[in-house]
């Protein structure tokens, strides 16, 4: 009964989500739900952060990667045309199975393609297996050893999305279809679905924060914390650190994974720019901002900076926005901005006395 | 492949090697100093090519370059002083977000002071057709230049280092920062001269390679990822392991081009970070216990 | 406690932001004469891509200001609401739907770069907007939507110049440099499927990445192939370090460059070397030396004139391509005599003989571009100037 209470949030932002709508649709303005709606599958992938660096104390500088990973996979097999081999028997086994579209594009081609659902899959699994192998060997790594492995893993998926033909290159995929869930609910971009697609992205994002909550307040999470706070304590007590961090960093992984396959599919596209070290680096500093182990913060921030830029209302100054909030977080404000009692006042900044 | 071509592709990539390295040494000073990963390193060298271009307008070649990097030091002062010294108690991974922060907020400051348009500083000997011949491969005058100027600076600093007062009193600070506190130094204007000194190198590795590579606001971010790199491919905190590792990786690059498709060149680099990073991460040259940087 | 007061203030606060910030930007009640013809535009004003949305954002803010200072088009003057995208795909999404959506704006210029338009097409083709891209890839028309058009040349005839211009000076072995944007990708394409039915054989063809400072070890391998001529497909700062290494490790052969060499600037950049370059291009950086009665002349030299002026820097052909989109919809509004997007939309398909910089555009039912080879011209440097290739 007591583990009960800590989901009292959840469904206190589920209510607010709905007044959201209420008062976006009196207002007129439900056209806003777009940016509200591609920010929070940007949050998506701001949580998973949250959880790895706040809570298990690990920086990662790549994990646009996996966002990328995510949306490619899916965009690729949703958008390869299978038609040329129809009548083999491995694609007539696929298609018995239910596992294959057929589709027409917006040129009325017909298309013949794996289904959303099979490629979803796909995207996870194919997240969680390189998020193992990278992390296998650079969760052992400290400091700004693990902040360049993270790096160097995020600029080797921006090069291979880049570089490679089938992932279209520097154009990357345009054209994907719509993923049909259940019922008549489908994710995509077009106005009618407008409401619906908001709908789907905050019980995406909710649902995070509820498998979040869970896993902070379970056994697991608890051995986080106390990861964070002195590895060394940690491992005398016996926790075994590493397959925590590990775990933490797939789990990861899978958020932004899941944010990128979904954005991917209401934009109806996908491009190199997902993954390059500055989106990497805005979801740092958005975990930064909304408090290092601060969910409900990291989650609000990601969703009202990513609204914000994608509206244009920092114009052309978006990048030097998050540079500067990058700093005066760390300096006035290191446990992020929500923590309000926390707040190193300005007071601190004027010259202090030479330390004896 | 004949003598002259492999000489060619030699040269080339000693050429980037040694901007490589000097980037990687700007990180390292800092680094043996305060234990900081200086992000905006990049950005320092850009800042001394543009500032050196827009006082070429004004004045003479090298007192523009003389100019730039006065400039540019002061500013590595104003940066130490400003953002870094008033963290406290910091943690690895609050510095190194401070200096991303930095490094973006410098670069679109220098957006908006020079705009998008690619410049060059004019080569300091000859023109952009200038070439000199070396054992039957042609290369500019300029690549002389840089690599005329790297080794000065290495010279430099390892004399500044081993035989100046200042220069030791930095390397105490690296070894053991209480312990220098102790003997007397100032622990804190180390710290500033360090990032002074960085940015001061960088700049006039930026204006040396300026005629190359040309200028433009962004191209920090991607010189900073190399040179760091290079730094930890010879070992963080060891410059003269940096000058080998920066020129090992500018020759693996150019012969990587040689013989696979040239867009196998960055993969290349980014996979031997990677490697380095998880089978030797005190780098090639270390002979530092390895086990002080695994976690668990 | 203190997390779910601050979620639940987070929140509250994100429900009261979110409707305000959107108030600057609320159509304001029409005058009492005719309501403004609202246009939108997305350019990478900033970012990567600024060399390409900076001009052009300015040429098409000179364009209506003049149109609106002679009483607009059909009696109503031109809202242009220009956005910045950065240069970033998703941007331009959001933007584009918050013009589409919010702003209901009749057409879209811009984008400026391939993948943002490749992006946005199906969004403006389900919106009914009209999209006037100023992107060069062909997959912008190729295959149809019917609302999506783009004024740049065709890629496959600049190629198409390179390769005559090459069997006048019988070459057959060339080596291909191209960066790794979209542009150079699209070059690339064009190139390798042209070249055998033109005779010649692509020795080397190698991908640079678009922020490489130093390309002479790519150029040591096509040396090293022993071509006849060198094509290199990219934008700055590549273009100028191409130039410039060719002649440093003495790779003495012709030099082909792109319509992406469009801009005076680029040739300053590398001095003495950029002597000699070959580049097909729209006749706006020669406009002085046309002969008086070409039909392009008028209108470039007006152009030119009036952008150096105002802006005080070098026209380049890339604003150009934003001066026909935006003279290619006031056309078609004023054959239209209506901003129904229809009706615009079916006047565009039916313009021809429309005088713009890339070129003349004739459009059609199949041809979204309306550009055909005669758009191009072969051009040369000649003392650090651009002047007519001259066989």
């Amino acid at each position: 009964m007591m583990r009960l209470r800590i989901y009292y949030p959840v469904l206190a932002a589920a209510a607010l989500v709905v007044v959201l709508h209420v008062a976006l649709a009196a207002s007129g303005k439900t056209y806003y739900m777009t940016q509200i709606t591609m920010s929070a599958y940007y949050a998506l992938v701001v949580i998973g952060l949250c959880l790895l660096m706040g809570y298990a104390g690990q920086i990662s500088l790549g994990h646009a990667g996996f966002f990328a990973i995510g949306g490619y996979t899916i965009a690729v097999l949703t958008t390869y045309d299978l038609g040329n081999w129809r009548e083999t028997p491995a694609i007539g086994l696929l298609r018995s199975l239910g596992l294959l579209m057929q589709w027409q594009d917006m040129y009325g081609r017909d298309i013949l393609s794996f289904s959303p659902w099979l490629a979803f899959a796909a995207a996870m699994l194919l997240a969680a297996l390189i998020a193992l192998a990278i992390g296998l060997p650079v969760i052992r790594l400290k400091g700004h050893y693990l902040a360049m492995a993270t790096l160097g893993f995020g600029l080797i998926i921006y090069r291979i999305v880049l570089g490679a033909r089938l992932l279209g290159q520097a154009d990357g995929i345009s054209n994907v279809p719509a993923f049909g869930l259940v019922g008549g609910l489908q994710v995509n971009g077009r106005a009618p679905f407008r409401v619906q697609n908001y709908y789907i992205a905050w019980f995406a994002v909710l649902a995070a924060m509820v498998l979040s909550l869970n896993l902070i307040h379970s056994r697991v999470g608890r051995a986080l914390r106390s990861i964070h706070q002195s590895e060394e304590a940690a491992h005398s007590l016996g926790i075994d650190t590493y397959r925590y961090k590990l775990a933490t960093f797939i789990l990861s992984a899978l958020f932004a994974a899941v944010g990128g396959a979904l954005l991917t599919h209401y934009n109806g596209s996908i491009g190199p720019s997902e993954a390059t070290v500055m989106k990497s680096v805005r979801y740092v500093a958005i975990v930064a901002v909304g408090g290092m182990a601060n969910l409900w913060g990291a989650m609000l921030m990601g969703v009202l900076l990513n609204f914000l830029s994608l509206r244009g209302v920092f114009g052309s100054f978006d990048d030097a926005v998050f540079g500067a909030i990058l700093i005066g977080v760390m300096i006035l404000a290191p446990q992020g901005l929500l923590q309000v009692p926390r707040w190193r006042t300005a007071t601190a900044l004027l010259p202090r006395r030479k330390r004896a | 492949m004949d003598f002259a071509l492999f000489v060619q592709y030699a040269l080339s990539g000693i050429t980037v090697g040694s901007v490589y390295a000097i980037v990687a040494i700007g990180f390292n000073i800092i680094y043996c100093t305060t234990g900081i990963i200086n992000f905006a390193q990049g950005e320092f060298l850009i800042v001394g090519a543009m500032t050196a271009i827009s006082l070429a307008e004004v004045a003479p070649l090298p007192v523009a370059i003389l100019g730039a990097v006065l400039i540019t030091t002061t500013l590595g002062a104003v940066v130490e002083l400003v953002f870094i010294r008033q963290v406290r108690n910091a943690s690895v991974l609050r510095l190194i977000i401070i200096t991303i922060g930095l490094s973006i907020v410098m670069r679109e400051v220098m957006l908006h002071i020079w705009d998008e348009q690619v410049r060059s500083l004019p080569y300091f000997t000859g023109t952009e057709v200038s070439t000199v011949t070396i054992l039957g491969a042609h290369i500019s005058p300029q690549v002389l230049w840089v690599l005329g100027v790297s080794a000065v600076i290495v010279a430099a600093l390892t004399l500044f280092f081993r035989y100046t007062t200042t220069g030791r009193a930095m390397r105490a600070c690296a070894d053991d920062r209480m312990a220098a506190c102790l003997c007397g130094v100032n622990d804190r204007w180390m710290v500033t001269l360090s990032f002074m000194l960085s940015a001061g190198i960088g700049a006039l590795a930026g204006c040396v390679v300026s005629p190359i590579t040309q200028t433009q606001y962004d191209m920090g971010a991607p010189l900073a990822i190399k040179g760091f790199t290079v730094a930890i491919l010879g070992g963080m905190g060891n410059s003269m392991a940096a000058v080998a590792a920066g020129l090992f990786l500018g020759l693996l690059e150019a012969f990587v081009v040689s013989v696979l498709p040239s867009s196998y060149k960055e993969v290349a680099a980014i996979v031997v970070l990677l490697l380095i990073l998880v089978f030797r991460p005190s780098g090639l040259f270390a002979r530092r216990d390895v086990s002080a940087l695994r976690a668990a | 406690m203190q997390t779910r007061l601050a979620a639940i203030l987070g929140v509250l606060i994100l429900a009261c932001v979110v409707p305000l910030s959107g108030c600057k930007k609320s159509p304001e009640a029409p005058a009492p004469e005719a309501a403004p013809i609202k246009v939108g535009a997305i350019f990478s004003v900033t970012g990567p891509a600024s060399f390409l949305g900076a001009p052009e954002a300015k040429t098409v803010q000179m364009f209506a200001e003049k149109l609106n200072r002679s009483g607009g088009v059909l009696g109503r003057k031109i809202e242009l609401l220009v956005r910045d995208s950065g240069g970033s795909p998703e941007k331009a999404i959001s933007l584009a739907k918050q013009l589409i959506d919010e702003e209901k704006v009749l057409a879209i210029l811009g984008p400026s770069t391939s993948g943002e338009s490749l992006q946005i097409k199906s969004i403006c083709q389900e919106g009914q907007t009209i999209l006037l891209s100023c992107a060069a890839a062909e997959e912008i028309v190729v295959p149809l939507a019917s609302y999506v058009f783009k004024t740049p040349q065709k890629d496959s005839q600049a190629a198409q110049w390179i390769f005559n211009t090459m069997k006048d000076l019988g070459i057959t072995k060339i080596g291909v440099i191209t960066s790794n944007t979209g542009f150079g990708k699209g070059g690339k394409t064009h190139l390798e499927q042209m070249a055998p039915a033109n005779g010649v054989e692509i020795l080397v063809n190698e991908v640079y990445e678009k922020e490489a400072t130093d390309l002479t070890g790519v150029l040591t391998k096509v040396k090293g192939a022993g071509v006849q001529a060198v094509v290199n497909w990219s934008i700055e700062p590549a273009q100028g370090i191409v130039a410039k290494n060719m002649k440093q490790i003495q790779l003495d052969v012709p030099l082909f460059q792109s319509h992406g060499y469009g801009n005076i600037k680029y040739v300053q950049g590398s001095g003495e070397a950029a002597n000699g370059t070959i580049f097909p291009c729209g006749r706006l950086l020669v406009a002085d030396s046309l002969p008086a009665n070409h039909p392009q002349k008028a209108l470039l030299t007006e152009y030119k004139r009036g952008y150096e002026s105002r802006y005080n820097e070098d026209a380049s052909t890339f604003g150009g391509h934003a001066y026909d989109a935006i003279l290619i919809l006031t056309e078609a509004i004023k054959k239209a005599g209506s901003a129904d997007p229809k009706a615009v939309r079916d006047a565009i398909e039916n313009l021809k003989g429309v005088v713009g910089t890339a070129g003349v555009f004739n459009f059609s039912a199949q041809d979204h571009n309306g550009l055909g080879l005669d758009a191009f011209e072969m051009l040369t440097v000649k003392d650090q100037k651009f002047a007519i290739y001259q066989k």
